[in-house]
């Protein structure tokens, strides 16, 4: 039977996340189709038909499906399930949001943030902040799952040609409206997607000394992230945080700078490849899972560094 | 109103544990257990609410094993007025919860139930959505703002660009974020008060809920481990590292 993706997109594109999804249907095997619920998806379906390996691409544009409100979505994902060996979803804030009331109304347990696909019905996850990787066997009939991005190489988002297909089921539970958003903007790369991601914590002392870590963001390219310390502390607004409640990420570079490194911090970045610390406390945990640490004041090094690149 | 909380009994999460030698688990033998941190922003919230005047009564409730009477005790010492343990030996999935904490709503007809956005140990994020479709009830999830007004509820959410508002008809399920509150700290004195709260013992067989799984976990490993690093001297020398090294810039 095929697999179920349901797209990730927000104003009117498909989300990096997506692809990552994708790539872990593929690892399951089995002909892919996404789902692409929302109002005005019509070229989100068009974007998502390009996915290098998707077959067919289902579209339910409808209202009721805009600002993908679960009470609305999960309904419509449910009754498409039936006809899917496996329904998956990115590990993002949607994805959660909506996949367990999907399972709940199969009535499966779901298994949530896989990072590997062992075979069609053995993944791999963590568990407590990342300390301990479970191998879960899921016996349901439609396996329900959601996808850590970092754990999965993305699919090409060109190169396919998937038939588009509309769905007309129309799903209003009436019992939730959207009001507002307030989004951050930023014009610096995704944090979950950057290749060099620049984080700062509780020894960054306030906002306004971001501008350092801010500026060799832009040096390197990369996104800037934050521990929770920074973030609670109200230096910066908290979808930069990194950690087991924040973001995942797993890029080519994470530099910490002034994070001691508390385990609910390393469960959101150890993953990255190579990782530099930059801390005048040499005894900080953050060095046992540094690649290079450099022991010196972060207000010196770190406009040093960025002359230097 | 009547306000529904659920808590969880769980690794302190100051801990590091370790995985056991022949792999079926974590080893959670005399190692300190708490009340699961978004547990107890819930529980803050809820209590919040009553002081608002917007709650009547708060109940509190925890699935697991005997023990979770303490987390249980705890809840009361912070302002809930009665609990509720669904006590099973058993090590339960979200959704086997779910089914558990949906009998409870049942029986005991909240317009509001709250509960943590994940669990600390299992890290599934699953129970609130789940508990949410059995019973029909909108969810706001990862909230980092709760607000009554008449039959409604506004709830700002977390997402992963910034915030959202939603509003949601009563009765519905709110799972809590970090930043949704500060929890206080329980007082001696309303510690020795909470020992007298009543707390009801029910088992899922009393409630008709069977608790089977179609998950199954075969086995759990210590993650790999980081190779030890380097400490370089200056930033001069990371770059060059960074550069030839790592080539990662």
């Amino acid at each position: 039977m095929p697999i179920l993706v349901i797209a990730e997109h927000e104003n009117g594109a498909i989300a990096p996340a997506t692809l990552n999804t994708v790539a872990a249907a593929a690892k399951i095997g089995g002909d892919i189709h996404v789902l692409v619920a929302g109002q005005n998806a019509g070229a989100v379906g068009e974007a998502a038909a390009k996915i290098a390996g998707v077959a067919k691409v289902l579209v339910a544009d409808n209202a009721a499906y805009a600002h993908q409100l679960p009470e609305n979505v999960a309904p419509l994902v449910a009754e498409l399930a039936s006809g899917y060996s496996h329904v998956l979803a990115a590990a993002t804030s949607n994805g959660k949001n909506i996949l367990p009331r999907v399972a709940a109304q199969l009535d499966v347990d779901q298994i949530s943030e896989i990072i590997s696909v062992e075979s069609a019905d053995t993944f791999k996850r963590p568990i407590y902040a990342g300390n301990a990787i479970a191998t879960v066997q899921s016996s349901a009939a439609i396996k329900v799952i959601t996808v850590r991005a970092t754990g999965f190489d993305a699919v090409a988002a060109e190169g396919g040609s998937a038939a588009v297909e509309s769905v007309s089921a129309a799903h209003d539970a009436g019992k939730s409206s959207f009001v507002s958003e307030e989004l951050a903007k930023s014009d610096r790369p995704e944090l979950t997607a950057a290749k060099i991601v620049v984080s700062g914590g509780r020894g960054m002392q306030n906002g306004d000394n971001f501008k350092h870590l801010y500026a060799l963001a832009d040096k390197l390219g990369a996104a800037v992230g934050a521990s929770r310390a920074a973030v609670d502390a109200g230096f910066v607004p908290n979808d930069m945080q990194v950690g087991q409640t924040g973001k995942i990420v797993a890029p080519q570079l994470y530099i910490a700078v002034g994070i001691s490194g508390a385990i609910q911090h390393l469960a959101g970045m150890k993953d990255s490849k190579v990782i530099v610390a930059i801390n005048k406390d040499e005894e900080a945990p953050i060095f046992q899972v540094a690649d290079y640490g450099l022991v010196a004041d972060l207000f010196e090094a770190v406009p040093e560094l960025e002359k230097l690149v | 109103m009547k306000v529904l909380v659920a808590v969880k009994r769980v690794v302190d999460y100051n801990v590091k544990v370790r995985v056991k030698a022949d792999n079926s688990g974590v080893d959670l033998a005399n190692v300190k257990m708490s009340m699961n941190p978004f547990c107890e922003i819930a529980v803050e919230e809820a209590v919040r609410l009553k002081e608002k005047g917007v709650a009547t009564e708060i109940v509190v409730v925890s699935i697991g094993p005997t023990t979770a009477q303490e987390q249980l005790r705890t809840a009361l010492a912070l302002g809930a007025d009665r609990a509720i343990l669904v006590e099973s030996a058993d090590e339960l999935t979200s959704l086997a919860v779910a089914k558990l904490l949906k009998a409870v709503v049942d029986k005991e007809q909240p317009q509001l139930v709250i509960l943590g956005k994940q669990a600390i140990d299992s890290d599934n994020n699953q129970t609130g959505q789940m508990l949410a479709a059995l019973s029909g009830y909108a969810q706001g999830t990862f909230a980092s703002k709760v607000e009554v007004s008449g039959d409604k509820v506004a709830v700002t959410r977390e997402i992963d660009g910034g915030l959202q508002t939603v509003s949601l008809s009563l009765p519905a399920i709110v799972t809590t974020d970090l930043r949704l509150n500060e929890p206080r700290y329980a007082s001696l004195p309303n510690i020795m008060k909470a020992k007298k709260k009543p707390l009801e013992v029910l088992t899922p067989d009393a409630l008709g809920v069977s608790t089977s799984s179609t998950n199954k976990t075969l086995k759990v490993e210590a993650p790999a481990a980081r190779s030890a690093g380097i400490k370089v001297k200056s930033v001069a020398e990371l770059v060059e590292k960074l550069k030839n090294e790592a080539k990662v810039i």
